[in-house]
């Protein structure tokens, strides 16, 4: 499982390349938490996950990169887009993007990272494994989804129906609960309506 | 390749998603940053897969089940932030602490749909105004032209 690891100081060309798609993708994060516009703060997420996704392809996980190009970049980024424009969010800069507790998150934040990355530093600073393409290409994660995992695969698609059914339910307006006692004015709209018909 | 590389990426990478989920008060900011945590989770089972060679592939399938729940969970918080957004005018979280229903509505007032997202105390207090005459309204509109298409 463990190589003998080389040394870090030469890095090799993938572990280069790596560290760059990190950097973008670090540095559109830091962005998408600070910025001041909504929007902005949705195209620098495309942004981080493109860098993220060219990592995967890096770290030998070509399917994992596609399908997160296709739903990430493509769905959860227009679905938020979608929902800042439903929200009538302002276009502009709006300086209240930001709660009062910025400087709590931030020492938060850094005592998070700071403990993240000292203990994995001083875990893994033997991991090594040397790239071995085609590991994940769609052929053998096909395979081993329909094989080993098919069980949680239809489970996650039965999730996903709940999702969708929960989504719909909760975003149309005509469809209610049961009426609070002492509030009749929506119990007696629709059945005066359909009488009418 | 190292796998220090891409575990100290993710490490970051989640860290500045507790920020962001710390420091926002954009509702769907904080789901932005949601999402940048769950990204961060997917490069440690990326980077672990390849480290153990797995034969079955965990992290990676593992990696396609979260971006799959991931936008499910996008999806239905979306679909909260907009019920949020239509009973009280502001997708705002600092102000969204009213935790139960207040005292059943006298009457049903209108007038709090002109005034967007009023202060703390008008939130409180237009919300089951709002909910109950500013959406059925809406219902009402359509209710009747659907059912009038059907029977």
């Amino acid at each position: 499982m463990t190589e003998a690891a080389p040394p870090f100081l030469p890095p090799s060309m993938q572990e280069i390349v790596f560290l760059l798609l990190s950097v973008v993708a670090i540095g559109s994060a830091l962005l998408v938490v600070t910025t001041k516009q909504l929007v902005h703060a949705a195209l620098w997420l495309v942004l981080c996950f493109g860098a993220l996704a060219g990592g995967y392809l890096v770290l030998t996980a070509e399917f994992v990169a596609w399908v997160q190009v296709l739903i990430y970049v493509g769905a959860v980024v227009v679905l938020m887009l979608f929902g800042i424009m439903l929200t009538r969010a302002p276009i502009g800069r709006s300086a209240d993007l930001d709660s009062g507790n910025r400087v709590v998150a931030a020492i938060v934040a850094l005592a998070t990272a700071a403990v993240l990355v000292t203990v994995v530093i001083d875990g893994f600073h033997l991991a090594y494994a040397p790239p071995r393409p085609g590991d994940g290409a769609a052929q053998e994660l096909g395979a081993s989804i329909f094989g080993t995992w098919v069980l949680p695969f239809e489970a996650l698609s039965v999730l996903l129906l709940a999702a969708l059914i929960g989504a719909i339910v909760l975003s149309r307006t005509d469809i209610r609960g049961a009426p609070p006692t002492g509030e009749a004015s929506t119990a007696v709209g629709s059945p005066e309506s359909n009488g009418g018909k | 390749m190292h796998i220090v590389y891409p575990a100290v990426v993710s490490a970051l990478l989640f860290s500045i998603g507790v920020y962001g989920v710390l420091a926002r008060r954009n509702t769907i900011l904080v789901l932005m940053s949601v999402e940048l945590m769950l990204n961060a989770v997917n490069i440690n089972l990326v980077a672990f897969d390849m480290w153990f060679r797995d034969q079955l592939h965990s992290g990676q399938v593992l990696t396609l089940f979260i971006i799959v729940i991931a936008a499910a969970e996008v999806g239905l918080g979306l679909a909260i932030v907009l019920a949020l957004f239509r009973n009280r005018q502001t997708v705002d979280i600092d102000r969204l602490r009213a935790l139960s229903e207040s005292s059943p509505p006298e009457e049903p007032v209108r007038a709090q749909q002109a005034a967007p997202a009023g202060d703390d105390q008008d939130g409180l207090t237009g919300q089951p105004g709002n909910g109950s005459s500013g959406r059925p309204a809406g219902g009402q509109t359509t209710g009747p032209a659907r059912r009038g298409g059907t029977t």
